[in-house]
């Protein structure tokens, strides 16, 4: 019985259920529009028609005249007040509302601040906005046409529309050697489309200036609340501590609110104008049209094979930044991590080129569980190893067994340049392949072949660097990339830690205590996780990028064992022993030789408060705080099949099994682990399938809302069966490693890949683009794969 | 326009301007910011509420329709301290992450349960498949389901799952 106790309710690491559930249950979670503060107004956004056009006037005068309307703010206003234009996290700047040109349809042109939130849309369409409409670039591989309209003439020496200069990795020479040597070579033009994040709760912001005191209040749903307050500090020209982030809960974020946006610029200048807080929320077009979008990478890519092993690769990637570059990522990598792209193979090289374009479409482009691009590289490669395996005739899973890195090589040098720190690939894979019963699969997939049934089995194998990351090489906007942690025992024994990490949904709260609890031996439950209030924690970057559990996890961790350095040294005092004569097990230093005579956690804490005389040299209490700088990123791994089948009438694909081995390292909380990835695997056949934004020829988003932006439900979704490798990541204090992006990272590769499988040998297709919906897949099996868009 | 309609077993009267959609007028009243608005489009379900025991999107539903009619929310699972046997599930197999499509989708499972106390899996995924989770991937929620339609007269204090 005991047993089932402990399990139930571990004092550390397991399958803790979550300690934030029991609001969300009752609906009391705290999301953005359930803040209402007093005398508070309402903000809407009137946004651009078109993708591209001048602004020749604004007439807001019957906007204004409008009952209930307190003021609407246009470019012009926000020029007196130095906010017309921000930074982006890219070093760009971006409009917060348009004066000179819209640059994409949905821009912001006006801000309305009202009474209530239907008084407010209903003054957008009194704006009177007279624009002239100018040519739109929508396809980005005619962004740099010599006749392309230039996009930003906002800015000085901008002379086309190249967003940032040709970005290169690896060895280009070596590449051509290996080209030249080998005995296979493939190539084929991929296309990862735009899709976005879409967050079931939108973005928004509540901005509450008071200018008695200067003091500016925010509430707001973000991923880095410490780097967003940097942000305001800068654009507004106050100091940090006058400005106050308060994010409560988030309806999730998938990298979709890590950017600052211009409707967030507009709530504080509101509130600076009307006096009073403001408070925006945008809806669905909104989000969709004009808010972060992920991916959008036209790839060229080539890769060969000599002796039945993977050789080479070399890539040529377009990548469409919008019409503002605000992709997040760290400063010195314009590309993201991209140049991870060869995968788990041990290549004798690789070259990588990343040209970035403007277009007339919404900015964005880093989101969407992606790991700074790590999603295109992992798609690209893995499309490419299938394409090998089809060219060469072999089974894609026995090339992929034949190429690994073997697990002596780690850590293991790249040829662009990454460490991997630990793995067992192969090892991986075959678990993978046993849970599929993978021998099988294929005997069943040959029996429906001569049937004229249309199954297919794909395979992925990725390899992540998540855990941004080591601040000689990783800072956005010049702030280091590491985590703060600050623990206080209190006299009680229990515990608080505040971090910097921002959950979105991970169970943070749960996820965190249990480190403590691992470390310290407290009981979770008595163990308070601060976060989501810049007033009340440390300084740190926040979560995106699967960054949580390597980063702030790991400063959690050392925190934890600085204080349990600290409590062994008031342990000897307590106890008349030598600090080096006591050993520790959960929650208690004991005299060695003499396990009866010890002192529990609580009781060091309430000692250390007391008035009884502390170790020499030693302050009263029992805290500590740390910054966290970690030595290398964390390298997650995982291989993945999907079994498909395709109604040969309709086209429409079915994912009828999914198999995930994800090994992350060390798992914390199993169950959230488990949960983590069955989300990205459900947003990850929704990519492969479903979700799209494109745009027509005059850059109208075709995509604005959930009727035409198509997410996936339970039918869509398979029971997901997942296994576990485990191998500790060997300079984690914890041996753990990142995994919330895996599962979107891996899974869209062995869908389409499944999707080939179903229909190379009936059809004939050798590649296909997403989302495989039944139009495209039709055209396939008609032999009209459907041109790149 | 004046609306009378009953919110978990109350009577609110109100007037309102005929447009004003469901989802606001119940966020309006005092404590009930648990039902969510997610999407405009009736696609993702985040409003989902019960209208005379059948689930409806509160954010493409008027005020004014729901005139004299019993509109049950999130708020009314809970009774007397007590958890409703699908809250329950939801916390046992890790049903949520974020939150906010949790209380749409213990509704749409309560109004299922009620209809069919014994669903399969596939009844489970076609009764939510109407709302949207993008954290889940859904597997949990339909474990969640079956673990309420097994454990129909659990009940359990809120302070044991806190």
């Amino acid at each position: 019985m005991a047993v089932i106790e402990q399990e139930e309710r571990p004092i550390g690491f397991g399958r803790l259920k979550r300690k934030e559930d029991a609001r969300f249950i009752r609906g009391q979670g705290t999301y953005l529009d359930d803040i209402r503060l007093p005398g508070m107004l309402h903000g809407a956004i009137l946004r651009s028609p078109y993708a591209h056009a001048r602004i020749l006037s604004i007439d807001t005068s019957a906007a204004l005249a409008h009952p209930g309307v307190a003021a609407v703010i246009t470019a012009r206003d926000l020029e007196t007040l130095g906010l017309a234009w921000m930074p982006t996290i890219s070093y760009d700047t971006q409009a917060v509302l348009a004066g000179d040109k819209v640059r994409f349809q949905g821009q912001e042109v006006a801000f309305v601040i009202a009474t209530d939130e239907y008084i407010a849309r209903d003054a957008l369409p009194l704006i009177d906005v007279e624009y002239e409409p100018l040519p739109a670039v929508v396809n980005a591989r005619h962004a740099l046409d010599p006749d392309a309209p230039l996009i930003r003439d906002d800015k000085d020496g901008q002379v086309d529309n190249l967003a940032s200069p040709t970005w290169e990795a690896g060895d280009e020479a070596a590449t051509d050697r290996a080209f030249a040597e080998a005995d296979t070579v493939v190539t084929r033009d991929l296309i990862y489309p735009r899709c976005h994040p879409a967050p079931l709760e939108t973005c928004g912001m509540i901005a509450d200036f008071d200018p008695a005191t200067g003091q500016l209040d925010i509430y707001n749903g973000n991923q880095a609340p410490n780097a967003h307050r940097t942000v305001y500090a800068h654009v507004a020209g106050l100091a940090e501590h006058m400005i106050r982030i308060r994010c409560n809960d988030i309806g999730g974020g998938f990298g979709n609110k890590v950017p600052v946006y211009p409707g967030y610029v507009c709530a504080i200048a509101g509130s600076i104008v009307a006096g009073a807080p403001v408070k925006w929320i945008e809806d669905r077009s909104e989000n969709l049209m004009s808010t972060g979008f992920a991916r959008d990478y036209v790839m060229h890519a080539e890769m060969c094979a000599k002796d039945g092993k993977i050789t080479g690769l070399r890539v040529d990637v377009i990548a469409d930044h919008g019409a503002f570059d605000s992709t997040a990522q760290p400063t010195k990598f314009p590309a993201g991590f991209f140049h991870i792209c060869c995968g788990s193979y041990d290549l004798k090289a690789a070259h990588v080129k990343v040209k970035a374009v403007y277009t007339n479409k919404a900015p964005g482009g880093v989101a969407y569980r992606c790991s700074f691009r790590i999603t295109e590289a992992v798609y690209m490669v893995e499309r490419m190893v299938n394409a090998l395996a089809m060219e060469m005739g072999v089974d894609e899973a026995q090339l992929r067994m034949r190429s690994f890195i073997s697990p002596e090589q780690f850590p293991y040098e790249t040829t662009t340049g990454w460490t991997y720190d630990s793995g067992n690939y192969a090892e991986t894979l075959k678990v993978a392949m046993e849970i599929a019963g993978y021998e099988e699969l294929r005997r069943e997939q040959a029996e429906k072949r001569a049937r004229g049934e249309l199954m297919g089995i794909g395979c992925a194998f990725f390899t992540e660097g998540v855990g941004a990351g080591p601040r000689k090489h990783m800072d956005i906007l010049g702030l280091a990339m590491n985590d703060g942690a600050d623990l206080r025992v209190h006299p009680s024994g229990k515990a608080m830690v505040s971090i910097s990490a921002q959950t979105q949904g991970q169970g943070h709260e749960t996820t965190f205590a249990q480190i403590v609890a691992e470390e310290l031996g407290i009981p979770p439950e008595d163990i308070e996780v601060r976060h989501g209030d810049t007033d009340r924690t440390p300084y740190g970057l926040g979560t995106y990028g699967s960054r949580s559990t390597p980063v702030s996890g790991a400063a959690v961790a050392v925190v934890s064992r600085k204080v349990r350095d600290k409590a062994r040294l008031i342990a000897a005092t307590m106890l008349e022993t030598r600090a080096e004569d006591l050993a520790w097990e959960k929650g208690r230093w004991y005299v060695k030789g003499d396990p009866e005579k010890g002192a529990m956690i609580e009781e060091i804490a309430a000692y250390a408060y007391s008035g009884d005389p502390m170790p020499e040299g030693l302050e009263g209490g029992l805290d500590a705080q740390v910054i966290y700088d970690p030595p290398n990123l964390t390298y997650p791994y995982g291989a993945y099949i999907a079994v498909v089948d395709i109604d040969p009438d309709t086209a429409q694909v079915r994912v009828r099994r999914f198999i995930a081995v994800d090994d992350c390292g060390v798992r914390i909380n199993p169950m959230i682990v488990d949960g983590q990835i069955h989300g990205g695997l459900a947003e990850g056949v929704g990519i492969a399938l479903m979700e799209v934004i494109t745009f027509d020829e005059e850059g109208n988003c075709l995509n604005s809302s959930f009727m035409d932006y198509l997410i996936p439900t339970a039918l869509e979704c398979p029971d997901f069966e997942l296994g576990a490798t485990v191998t500790p990541c060997p300079h984690h204090p914890l041996g753990a490693k990142g995994v919330g992006e895996s599962p979107n990272v891996g899974s869209p590769p062995a869908i389409v890949n499944a999707v080939i499988d179903a229909l190379h040998e009936s059809h004939g297709v050798t590649h296909i683009d997403m989302p495989c919906t039944p139009a495209r897949v039709w055209a396939a099996m008609q032999g009209r794969p459907e041109p790149p868009q | 326009m004046q609306v009378t309609l009953t919110i978990n077993g109350r009577a609110v009267s109100r007037d309102v301007e005929p447009r004003q959609l469901l989802v606001h007028f119940i966020r309006d009243t005092p404590g009930l910011t648990g039902t969510h608005w997610g999407c405009d489009t009736s696609n993702c379900g985040a409003c989902v509420v019960l209208m005379d025991g059948r689930p409806i999107k509160s954010c493409t539903t008027l005020a004014v329709m729901c005139e004299g009619h019993e509109i049950r929310t999130v708020e009314s699972l809970e009774v007397d301290g007590r958890l409703d046997p699908v809250q329950l599930g939801f916390h046992e197999m890790h049903a949520l992450h974020c939150g906010f499509c949790t209380p749409g989708m213990l509704m749409t499972s309560r109004a299922l349960l009620d209809e069919n106390p014994h669903p399969s899996d596939e009844e489970i995924r076609t009764a939510i498949s109407g709302q949207i989770c993008r954290c889940t991937g859904y597997k949990n929620i339909v474990a969640a389901v079956r673990w309420a339609a097994e454990h129909q007269a659990a009940t359990r204090p809120i302070e044991e799952v806190q």
